[in-house]
């Protein structure tokens, strides 16, 4: 990371600031996601530097960007993730369906039932496959036992898990391979049936095939969830998402659809990142 | 060449003196116990354990002090757990990293390397006096129990950093509150460091004998206590009256309690150690 700081310094930016530049006109129509004035400092370090960004319900949406511009904390604004760091600090506004999420009166537990997360590194409970997927509905408090079983077969089967382990469901999560840890944990998500589901390079500790799978499946989930995904590889932003959104120092430098800015990106940085001249 | 061998040669030198060290504390442990049972284990039988002090040292138990060693292990852990596991959680889960926080932290360390005795004058003044408790059962735990509290607090604090972030993250982006995630991640996850903290904390507590004589307890009591506010005895107070007196017979009394105490206080770290290996096999 500190080879790549130093790479980025040698490159003075030159280009005027943009903000959140939308340039898709269905985005600018009932956007799932709006976030406005969005600024986030971790004491005195100012992590995101005001950002606008509006995201489509029922797309792909992918961060990319060097480590440390600022993405995963972007994303974790939609969840509100970051309220556990004692120092986090963050200005503006970030709507999901019309509703501020950061208004006094917003119900956390409730929010995370509607935006779902998948972390980076598979991280199943220390339980039973089975446990793991019915968590989120016992924590809600629903003791249908009926109920409960179908929505952890349905939600293993969404994440194409069930054929694999329907016959243990009583085995520890943990025991499952780190692909089919990190399915589990989409399961565990699709279980309580959120509509938005944030991925934190959700494939960056799979190898090649787990990857693919977990691709297939996105590509899947989005008919029916709104899939914002941060994302290291490159490729991977172009094979999935609908929408790119390129990051650099807390800024957002570019927003687009993918295939702009993969093949005609507006700005010079943008092009620089993906042909991987730097980062 | 040459710079590898002095390398080589320091790196003998330490070992061996690491192998020296570690057998000093090694070889004294096993004079110390190896004496106490050549004194003490003939004189352990059941009526050893059963009986009642007594001035003839061949009719003299250790029933009173043991089943009083007893009652204050199991006050102690009553009264001493929960706040003391709760103490641990808020302060880890809670309360907001700031400047007070951090010397909260101290504090409580500190507090665990205060001397017993001063707990010891503390108890005195507080429970015996001013709560009016005597020198009963219940103020000798209340006492012991503070004087463990920073170690259960401490321990409960390692234990819960102990927990992955990943999982606790996971849970709170699941929809739970941090009661849900404490209770249902945090606390499982960590109740085998907690345990282990707890009971080594509560194997110092039954060896502890200056606090307890400064608030009263008795070197002779004739009967075991049946209720809290009775007055009690202890098997390091009974071992310390046997030892200051003259007879040979006491002595091998003497003996044959620290055999009962180190066996109890072996148990109790045996248990532990279990404690702490089943944990770390979940997590692996």
């Amino acid at each position: 990371m500190a080879a790549e700081m130093e790479i980025i310094m040698e490159k003075p930016i030159k280009e005027p600031k943009i903000l959140g530049s939308v340039i898709d006109p269905s985005l600018k129509k009932k956007p799932k996601i709006e976030v406005t004035g969005s600024k986030v400092w971790y004491g005195d370090f100012q992590a995101i530097k005001g950002i606008d960004m509006n995201i489509k319900a029922n797309s792909v949406t992918a961060f990319i960007g060097p480590s440390g511009c600022g993405k995963s904390t972007f994303l974790r604004l939609f969840n509100r993730m970051n309220d556990y760091v004692d120092t986090f600090k963050m200005e503006g506004k970030v709507k999901i369906d019309g509703k501020n999420i950061y208004k006094k009166k917003v119900n956390v537990e409730e929010l995370r039932k509607e935006v779902g997360m998948v972390f980076q590194k598979p991280n199943p409970f220390p339980k039973s496959i089975f446990e793991n997927v019915a968590y989120g509905l016992k924590i809600q408090g629903i003791k249908d036992k009926k109920f409960i079983d179908e929505r952890v077969e349905k939600a293993l089967r969404q994440a194409d898990l069930w054929n694999e382990v329907k016959d243990n469901l009583k085995k520890s999560g943990l025991a499952l391979s780190g692909g089919q840890q990190q399915r589990l944990c989409i399961a565990r998500t699709l279980a309580v049936e959120p509509s938005i589901i944030l991925m934190d390079e959700p494939t960056s500790a799979l190898d090649p095939i787990s990857t693919a799978k977990i691709e297939e499946l996105i590509f899947e989930l989005k008919k029916k969830y709104t899939i914002v995904i941060v994302t290291h590889n490159m490729q991977q932003a172009s094979r999935i998402s609908d929408f790119t959104a390129f990051f650099y120092m807390g800024e957002l430098i570019e927003f687009d659809k993918t295939k702009t800015i993969f093949t005609n990106p507006s700005k010079k940085q943008t092009e620089n990142y993906i042909t991987g001249r730097f980062g | 060449m040459n710079s590898i061998r002095k390398n080589r040669i320091k790196d003998q030198i330490f070992r061996y003196w690491g192998i020296f060290c570690t057998a000093i504390g090694l070889v004294l442990l096993s004079v110390f116990i190896g004496d106490i049972l050549i004194d003490g284990l003939r004189r352990i039988d059941w009526d050893f354990i059963t009986s009642l002090p007594s001035r003839k040292p061949e009719k003299s138990g250790i029933y009173t002090a043991l089943m009083g060693s007893i009652w204050i292990l199991l006050l102690t852990t009553i009264i001493a757990f929960p706040i003391g596991v709760a103490a641990g959680i808020y302060l880890e889960e809670y309360g907001k990293k700031n400047k007070f926080s951090g010397i909260l932290e101290i504090n409580i360390s500190n507090l665990a390397g205060v001397p017993s005795i001063i707990y010891g004058l503390l108890g005195l003044e507080v429970f015996v006096r001013i709560m009016n408790l005597g020198a009963s059962v219940l103020a000798g735990s209340l006492t012991l129990s503070l004087l463990i509290l920073p170690i259960v607090i401490v321990a409960t604090r390692e234990a819960i950093k102990a927990v992955p972030t990943s999982v606790i993250d996971a849970s709170y982006a699941l929809g739970a509150s941090k009661w849900q995630t404490i209770w249902h991640q945090i606390l499982p996850a960590s109740s085998g460091g907690i345990l282990t903290g707890v009971i080594l904390a509560l194997s110092r507590a039954v060896g502890e004998t200056a606090p307890l004589i400064v608030v009263g307890a008795l070197a002779y009591v004739p009967f075991a206590p049946e209720s809290p506010m009775d007055e009690f005895s202890v098997l390091p107070i009974q071992i310390f009256n046997w030892i200051s007196r003259p007879q040979h017979g006491f002595i091998e009394n003497a003996a044959a309690a620290i055999i009962i105490l180190l066996c109890i206080t072996f148990i109790m770290n045996g248990i532990a150690v279990y404690f702490r290996n089943k944990w770390q096999q979940k997590w692996k």
